[in-house]
């Protein structure tokens, strides 16, 4: 919480000059009473006519001066406020943007996206109504304390006991409520997953005949939320009526006790009335902090959430600069005994896994479902760390690397194709922002994407969608492809990114990339064996392990595991290996 | 949408706790008389203490222990009332969110699949919560404003007519200035309202896919974007709070100057012996309280005009009408016959896509849909399953028109597999009886031990009652599951739409073989790019852009030596 104090900071002047300025339009307000009893006291006594005209346009320039002064306050508060969540709201995402892999595994994108939005706003009207407000009435309430005393000792000691016990109250009504805040934000964010998956899983709802049980269930939830809600509310509609009581019952005492000094002749019926007046005046002022204590309480329980997120700290943390040079005679990749264990998991998904790629290589990686082939390839451009043994690019541990040298070098297209709102040339140049047309035109006519981007208007000014919504999956495969192709990486690595082609466009591809210039390290990941038993190398996972390496040749002679996806695959080739002629 | 007509489909939700309402008034107005009585009752308990030894003690402590007892009830009244309040905003926010939810269910799949996941959720969360907060503020400030105007001018009445019809005349006034100020923070509000729609979307697809984005590292020129959006942002915003908080210091200085006026006017008339300087000052005071309420009641028809805003989106998703009435016929038992006839359909009517298709399926054929994407593959299904209506021509099954039969039945008699896996967050278990939500503990581990999806929930932490959630299992496994989730529930007809496509081989021909257990004498429609998967298929068709272009066996189709062939040939082509 302490830590969001900082983006207020930059406008310290603000900050401060807000609330100053509204202490000035109260100061003018609580004025108006002195000047109408002159109009009363002189005015109406000695029937002045000028005099009364002359104090009712100080009235209307006092009123003018107010508003000027109220004004500059609401100026200042919108800058501070608006300006301090502009900067949150950058420091939010530059710092997820720091975040790795393992990071965004365990927190999940829905809830950051809710906490850079909703949660943001609220804390923005948080700053901006306290600024205005919530200096003004502690003013007030502290001021009518001390003008109290100025009057008689004895009867402003009332102040002394109530208005402490008037804090204690509200704050211990605001520790309450705001963990409850929190707890109705969870329950808001359950609702709003449930409606996510209504709409995103429609398809199979109808297929299955359940929107009955999806509308009970989300009624569930719905229910539940509107219980706390009620809760919440059942408390923090307290705060009004208890302060109202309490003020009241203190200036019930007041005047008691007023009474009696006025009967032992130690004050005038006049201080009585003043006493009252600064009592009346706290009234007013405390219920209006009272609805902006619920206001602040929603915005505290918010900017809890929102730094929630900034005290996350990365876990992934890359040299500032390369510790040593690059050895031209390394092999390109290098995996000494890697075992690797998702953060929470109980299981490992890899172990022990060495194998050794040289440069300009193909390598190809097959193997069972959830076997841990995604999981390989993304150690290798350090998505995540091992948990235990190295992986080493050009001789180097990947740890030693800065994290602009694994980018450059290494080239990743991932299974889910996304690509993003913009033109085909703005998604081409994620790769490299360099890159000219005819690179990536290039690259398009690797990945077999060159005929999809001439068909459409404009070419590679064609405007698509968010993710890439108005192309078919193997045209945005394709686009992925090309994308990571236009960066041309050292090492490229296909993570099961030929799914949705067809096998003649997926055949091209693979013989496009082949054919590609200069030494590219080549990682296929893919499940079939067509796919990649050209590759100079190929890893066989089962279950985390590896099962065998080498060439299609050898790991059919060697490799009980591959052959049995081979033969799954062409089922003709197994007669044929049983009677030897293969 | 009109503003007014907004307004009175909100009445028809207020409407529902109309006894809440006039309780909800009746408090309001109880709270604000008591409220405005007590200041009264100090007034007379300080006339009793007029001097030294004129102390009427009895006679005070009557009047405060009066005021105890209104203070007491008052507060009561304001809290019972905060209460009624609540509860009537939360359940009407709880009675859109339900219906939109079950209006959901209802909606023809082209609405849905036309718009995005997020404006729809946005429309049914953030906008609904928007309209909560204006219900609340103006259930409770709306009611007691009003109830506080009308109290104060009686007693002003009471007072002196003249000075309180002026101040009538005068109150107009700060309602120009509002208004004034509102039309021109309103464009203010507009502009910030677009950027933040542009920002979020931003948000939404960076961090939403902040895989992609570390993978090119892309970080630094995000968070450019971002701030570039983020600025603009600044800009609009803080000209709307700053233009928007204007409204409340403004007509506080209207009422300034009303103020003034009645001091003015009460000046002149206390020689004329019309007026007394006491009556002046409680008019003066009345005057005050009278316009308080009017700088609440500006406030709340602002965050009204914003809360309407938002209810026009919802109301607008909650009258999008619904599908085509559902016929109450139920297939019996399905042989599973199919007959298309003649069948046009397209998404979009100014470009054909499906154009004449005709197909007749005996019970207990294989159908295999082969062809490159955008071939209408998947139009197909979405017709069978009547998740779309066809243009012209007829489907039936067993000789049943399917919009003649429910659209329960019709789906109950298809098992379906999508190549996009869809998981619910819940436990494994609640994710396989989806379709059967009694099935035993046996009756599921025996369909998971057919899909093959055993092997690994066994291993999964917490076996069946793991909970999972949209990345804690891979592709493959969560396919395995969708799966399982047919087998459970042994559809007389299958329909798999890539459904193996995740699934590694050796995993995909022992599920093949659970399918084919399945299907013996079922009719079944399969897609798949493997073409390994489909040629035992008693029939498969070859689509190209919205027709069939061949259609026969596997061997048929070789001999022919067409597009398929060729297709399949290329699956066996050496890279060179």
């Amino acid at each position: 919480m302490k830590k969001l104090w900082v983006y207020l900071k930059e406008y310290k002047m603000e900050s401060i000059l807000a609330p100053l300025f509204k202490l000035l339009e109260v100061v003018f307000d609580l004025l108006v009473p002195v000047v109408v009893a002159k109009i009363i006291d002189i005015g109406i006594a000695n029937n002045d006519h000028g005099y009364i005209v002359k104090m009712f346009l100080v009235l209307i320039l006092m009123a003018a001066v107010g508003l000027s002064c109220s004004f500059t306050a609401q100026y200042f508060a919108a800058r501070a406020s608006v300006g301090c969540a502009t900067n949150l709201r950058q420091a939010v995402f530059d710092h997820i943007q720091g975040f790795s892999f393992t990071e965004l595994d365990t927190i999940g994108t829905d809830t950051l996206i809710t906490r850079m939005t909703d949660d943001i706003n609220q804390v923005q009207n948080g700053i901006n109504m306290g600024l205005r407000l919530l200096l003004r009435s502690p003013f007030i309430v502290i001021g009518s304390m001390i003008m109290a005393f100025t009057i008689n000792f004895k009867c402003a000691l009332v102040f002394v006991v109530a208005i402490p016990l008037l804090f204690v109250g509200v704050i211990f009504i605001m520790l309450v409520s705001i963990p409850l805040f929190k707890k109705v934000q969870a329950a808001l964010d359950r609702v709003t997953g449930l409606t996510r998956e209504n709409l995103t899983g429609v398809r199979v709802i109808r297929a299955f005949c359940r929107e009955e049980e999806s509308v009970n269930e989300f009624e569930k939830s719905n229910t539940e939320l509107t219980r706390l809600n009620e809760f919440v509310g059942r408390i923090s509609a307290l705060l009004n009526p208890f302060t109202y009581v309490l003020i009241n019952i203190a200036t019930v005492i007041l005047i008691a006790k007023a009474g009696l000094q006025v009967n032992l002749g130690t004050m005038h019926q006049g201080q009585v009335v003043a006493l009252y007046n600064y009592m009346a005046q706290m009234i007013v002022e405390l219920i209006k902090l009272a609805s902006l204590i619920i206001t602040l309480n929603k915005a505290m329980a918010c900017a809890d959430r929102v730094a929630g997120v900034l005290d996350i700290r990365t876990t992934m943390h890359y040299p500032e600069t390369a510790s040593a040079k690059a050895d031209p005679s390394a092999n390109e990749v290098d995996f000494d005994n890697v075992s690797f264990t998702y953060a929470g998991a109980g299981a490992s998904s890899l172990s022990d896994i060495s194998f050794s790629v040289k440069k300009g290589q193909t390598v190809g990686i097959i193997g069972g479902t959830g076997c841990g082939k995604s999981t390989l390839v993304s150690l290798i451009s350090r998505f995540y760390d091992a948990t235990s043994g190295t992986v080493k690019l050009n001789g180097r541990n990947v740890k030693e690397l800065t994290n602009q040298e694994i980018h450059d070098k290494v080239g990743i297209v991932q299974q889910r194709s996304v690509l993003f709102k913009g033109s085909i040339r703005d998604n081409m140049k994620w790769g490299n922002e360099n890159a000219s047309d005819s690179e990536i035109w290039d690259a398009l006519k690797v990945a077999q994407a060159k005929e999809v981007v001439e068909g459409k208007d404009g070419q590679l000014d064609f405007m698509l969608e968010q993710n890439g919504k108005n192309l078919s999956g193997g045209q945005r495969q394709r686009l992925t492809i090309a994308r990571a192709l236009v960066k041309k990486p050292e090492i490229l690595i296909l993570d099961d990114s030929l799914s949705a082609l067809d096998f003649a466009t997926d055949a091209a591809l693979r013989k496009a990339l082949a054919g590609l210039e200069g030494e590219t390290t080549t990682f296929l990941v893919s499940q079939r064996v067509a796919g990649i038993r050209q590759a100079d190398k190929i890893l066989v996972l089962d279950n985390g392990e590896l099962a065998g390496q080498g060439t299609h040749e050898e790991l059919m002679k060697s490799c009980e595991v591959y052959r049995e996806i081979y033969f799954s695959q062409f089922p003709e080739d197994r007669a044929k290996y049983e009677r030897g002629e293969m | 949408m009109k503003k007014d007509s907004v307004m009175k489909k909100l009445f028809k939700y207020i409407g529902k706790y109309w006894i809440l309402l006039i309780l909800s008034i009746i408090l309001a107005g109880i709270s604000v008389v008591l409220q405005l009585y007590v200041p009264v009752l100090f007034g007379n308990a300080i006339d009793e203490i007029v001097a030294a030894h004129n102390v009427d003690f009895t006679q005070m402590w009557i009047y405060l222990k009066q005021i105890l007892l209104f203070v007491v009830i008052a507060a009561a009244a304001i809290w019972i009332m905060n209460l009624v309040n609540n509860r009537m905003t939360y359940h009407i926010v709880q009675d859109i969110r339900s219906q939109a939810i079950s209006h959901i269910q209802k909606l023809p799949l082209s609405y849905l699949d036309q718009h995005s996941t997020g404006d729809i959720v946005s429309r049914i969360i953030a906008d609904t919560d928007i309209l909560s907060d204006g219900l609340l503020l103006g259930f409770t400030q709306l009611f007691s404003g009003v109830v506080t105007v009308v109290v104060t001018l009686i007693f002003m009445f009471s007072k002196n007519v003249w000075i309180t019809l002026m101040v009538i005349l005068l109150t107009p006034l700060s309602f120009l200035v509002a208004k004034f100020i509102s039309s021109r923070s309103f464009t203010m509000f507009k502009k910030q309202s677009e950027t933040r729609g542009k920002q979020t979307a931003l948000i939404e697809e960076m961090i939403g896919n902040q895989k992609v984005v570390k993978a090119f590292g892309y970080e630094d020129k995000a968070s450019k974007r971002f701030d570039e959006i983020n600025k603009e942002l600044k800009e609009y915003s803080q000209k709307a709070v700053f233009y928007s908080s204007l409204t409340n210091p403004s007509t506080r200085f209207v009422n300034n100057i009303i103020y003034a006026a009645v001091a003015l006017v009460g000046a002149f008339l206390i020689p004329l012996g019309t007026l007394t300087v006491g009556g002046l000052s409680v008019l003066l005071s009345y005057a005050n309280q009278y316009m308080k309420p009017f700088n609440d009641i500006t406030s709340v028809i602002t965050e009204m005009q914003n809360a309407l805003a938002c209810a026009t989106r919802i109301f607008d998703l909650l009258e999008e009408p619904e599908e085509v009435k559902d016929s109450s016929e139920v297939l019996e038992k399905v042989d599973g016959n199919v007959d298309i006839d003649h069948v046009d359909f397209s998404y979009d009517k100014s470009k054909s896509l499906i154009e004449d298709f005709n197909l007749q399926v005996e019970p207990g054929m294989r159908i295999a849909i082969v062809g490159p994407t955008g071939c209408g593959k998947t139009t197909f299904i979405n017709l069978l399953m009547r998740f779309y209506d066809v243009d012209s021509g007829k489907i039936c099954i067993d000789g049943k028109p399917i919009d003649e039969i429910s659209r329960h039945s019709l789906r109950k008699s298809f098992g379906m597999v999508l190549q996009d896996t869809w998981i619910k967050s819940g436990t494994v278990r609640e994710n396989i009886s989806f379709g059967k939500p009694d099935s035993t503990d046996e009756e599921i581990i025996r369909a998971a031990k057919e899909a093959k999806s055993w092997d690994f929930i066994r291993r999964l932490p917490q076996g069946l009652d793991t909970v999972l959630h949209e990345d804690s299992i891979s592709q493959g496994q969560k396919q395995l599951l969708c799966i399982t989730r047919v087998m459970l529930c042994l559809p007389p007809m299958l329909i798999l739409d890539e459904a193996t496509s995740s699934i590694d081989t050796r995993t995909e021909l022992q599920v093949q073989e659970a399918f084919d257990n399945l299907m013996k004498g079922r009719t079944s429609f399969v897609v798949a790019h493997r073409l390994s998967t489909i040629r035992n298929a008693s029939l498969i068709l070859v689509m190209k852009d919205g027709k069939i272009i061949e259609q026969g066996t596997h061997e048929e189709l070789l001999k022919e030596g067409g597009f398929y062939s060729h297709l399949y040939n290329s699956q066996f082509q050496a890279v060179s």
